[in-house]
């Protein structure tokens, strides 16, 4: 459906000049649900802009259905974007526009008939949920209601592909859940190809069914969003796994570390995050029998991702003779994110 | 009395008609005067160097002559396009002439706030620069342009006082002419309060145009 092969993109400025995309390949197949995934600067907005050419790419290829993008010419083009809707985190509605006129919009720019068009906008008006809505301004809005009207201007040529940059960025976790809800309703009623960019792992854990995760102009690590999961080979894949459970000790339980950390002559308090394969294995009893140390569970946190388990441990260990941390650098070596919670 | 009364009224109707016909053509050429100087610029939909840089020259010479002079220089001009140099038609053309400009750069400020995301989100709909300009950007600048035909028409107000180097007519020269040159101090108050009256009136209503054009944003 879009086939990404070596795309570079170069911004020249009078400061110097940017690489914000270096070599880039992506294969998104239709009917997916792309998370592209990166820290802010990493080049996910520009990846997500050449798609559609906003950005002109510095060289290499974008194929839309066979369709070479970077070969169009302007008029092609204009038809090409018709079929390309595109959602915003600032939503980028018109402010002199009523909802109704916002989502007739693209109607008017693509000539479709009056009748037609009032058609079409009652229908995503309903699709959306705001069709009371209709008569009012964007200004009179909430986040959540603006960017619905951002989907249903985005829905309006019956596109085939659907970019959404940060499209959940601006709101609060619960409206988050509803437009993601509301995206991945549409990706399976409408068959339409998303591709999602975003900084948080849960948008990509709600609704993506592949991710691709980007560093610093390149694409480091894709897979499925099981595989990255269960199995994330980079530490910025790690990274962005840990953020979804960052883990914020209680204030009592910290009260209780401190006192253990001033009795424990050779303990440790730690603080283990744990995600992917590993944890179907039994490793704290392998630990305690392995190197005779004493575990206690002091706080838990866990998640269930495709059936698999996430999340983060704070746990005490005991043990004499430098036990303890021959047992923590062990816990390390097989890969789980160990670290000693100083408090004090 | 009655002759001051009647003096006094054909000079405003002579002013009223010098600034709403100049603000009219300054509107019809000084906004797409603007839409060309923004459009142009740099990264913006029509990006064009040579062409932004000369319309920015042009307007900025217009707009360094003082208006006195502009009016006398361009005599020769106002006598091909009217076919006379002086009276109150005549003095239109150096009026609008002078307000073409700085119409076209208030309307430049105008559109450099719209917001880059919502010409951007156009773009990506497929709309052609055109669809952009008619559709997005003057829509979204249009309070600011009703405001900026407001300021341009005060100003015409104020330079519709010097119309009469070119026997123009209007306040201004009536004022110069009975209440300077034959010290009749009361016509020369009289003038000058029908011209704030005049200034408040436009502000007024101007101010009405934008407050209705910006209800809901
Ligand atoms: N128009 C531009 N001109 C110059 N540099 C840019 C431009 N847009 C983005 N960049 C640079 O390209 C890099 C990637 O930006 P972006 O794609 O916006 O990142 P992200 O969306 O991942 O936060 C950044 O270093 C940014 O400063
Ligand atoms: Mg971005």
């Amino acid at each position: 459906m879009i086939r990404i092969r070596n795309l570079t993109k170069v911004y020249t400025s009078a400061s110097g000049t940017v690489k914000a995309l270096d070599g880039i390949n992506l294969d998104i197949e239709k009917g997916d649900i792309f998370g592209i995934i990166g820290l802010s600067g990493a080049g996910k907005s520009t990846l997500l802009r050449c798609i559609n050419l906003l950005e002109k790419p510095t060289s290499g290829s974008i194929e839309i259905d066979g369709v070479e993008m970077t070969g169009l010419s302007p008029k092609e083009l204009k038809e090409m974007r018709k079929k390309i809707g595109m959602i915003f985190q600032h939503f980028n509605l018109l402010s002199s526009r009523t909802v109704w006129g916002n989502v007739a919009f693209p109607l008017e720019i693509a000539g479709f008939d009056r009748k037609t068009i009032n058609e079409k906008v009652e229908n995503l008006l309903n699709l959306v949920g705001l069709s009371d809505k209709a008569r009012s301004f964007p200004s009179q809005l909430s986040g959540g209601q603006k960017q619905r009207v951002g989907i249903a201007r985005a829905l309006a040529c019956d596109p085939k592909v659907l970019l959404c940059d940060e499209a959940t960025s601006a709101l609060d976790p619960e409206t988050t859940l509803s437009i993601l809800k509301l995206l991945k309703d549409i990706n399976e009623k409408l068959g339409i190809t998303m591709v999602v960019v975003t900084h948080e792992m849960n948008v990509i854990k709600q609704i993506c069914n592949k991710v691709a995760v980007i560093e610093k102009s390149r694409v480091v690590e894709q897979g499925t969003t099981f595989e990255i999961f269960s199995r994330p080979k980079t530490q910025t894949a790690r990274n962005f796994l840990k953020s979804m459970f960052i883990c914020e000790i209680p204030e009592e339980l910290k009260a209780k570390i401190k006192a253990l950390n001033g009795n424990l002559a050779e303990g440790r308090v730690v603080k283990i995050g744990f995600f992917g394969e590993i944890t179907a294995k039994p490793i704290l009893s392998e630990v305690v029998k392995k190197f005779g140390v004493n575990a206690n569970i002091l706080y838990g946190n866990i998640d269930n991702i495709q059936g698999t388990p996430f999340g983060t441990l704070v746990v005490q260990f005991e043990g004499k003779n430098g036990t303890a941390d021959r047992a923590l650098s062990y816990l390390q070596d097989i890969g789980l994110d160990v670290e000693v919670v100083e408090i004090g | 009395m009655a002759e001051t009364v009647k003096l006094l009224f054909s000079a405003t109707r002579e002013t009223v008609y010098m600034v709403a016909v100049s603000v009219l053509i300054a509107s019809i050429f000084g906004i797409p005067l603007g839409v060309l100087l923004y459009s142009t610029d740099r990264g913006r939909i029509l990006e064009n160097s040579p062409l932004n840089k000369a319309l920015g020259t042009i307007v900025n010479i217009f707009r360094s002559i003082p208006f006195v002079i502009l009016l006398i220089m361009l005599i020769p001009f106002t006598r091909w396009l009217v076919g006379k140099s002086i009276g109150t038609t005549a003095a239109i053309v150096p009026l609008s002439v002078a307000a073409i400009p700085f119409m076209g750069r208030l309307t430049e400020t105008a559109l450099r706030e719209v917001d880059r995301g919502v010409i951007e989100a156009a773009q990506a709909m497929g709309a052609s620069p055109f669809q952009v300009i008619t559709k997005v950007l003057i829509p979204e600048a249009l309070p600011s342009i009703a405001a900026g035909i407001t300021i341009t028409a005060i100003n015409l107000v104020g330079y519709s006082a010097m119309a009469g180097v070119i026997g123009g007519g209007g306040l201004g020269d009536l004022a110069v002419r009975y209440g300077y040159q034959r010290f009749m101090l009361d016509i020369m108050l009289y003038t000058v309060a029908i011209l704030v009256v005049m200034v408040q009136l436009i502000q007024v209503l101007g101010d009405l145009v934008v407050k209705y054009l910006s209800k809901h944003r």
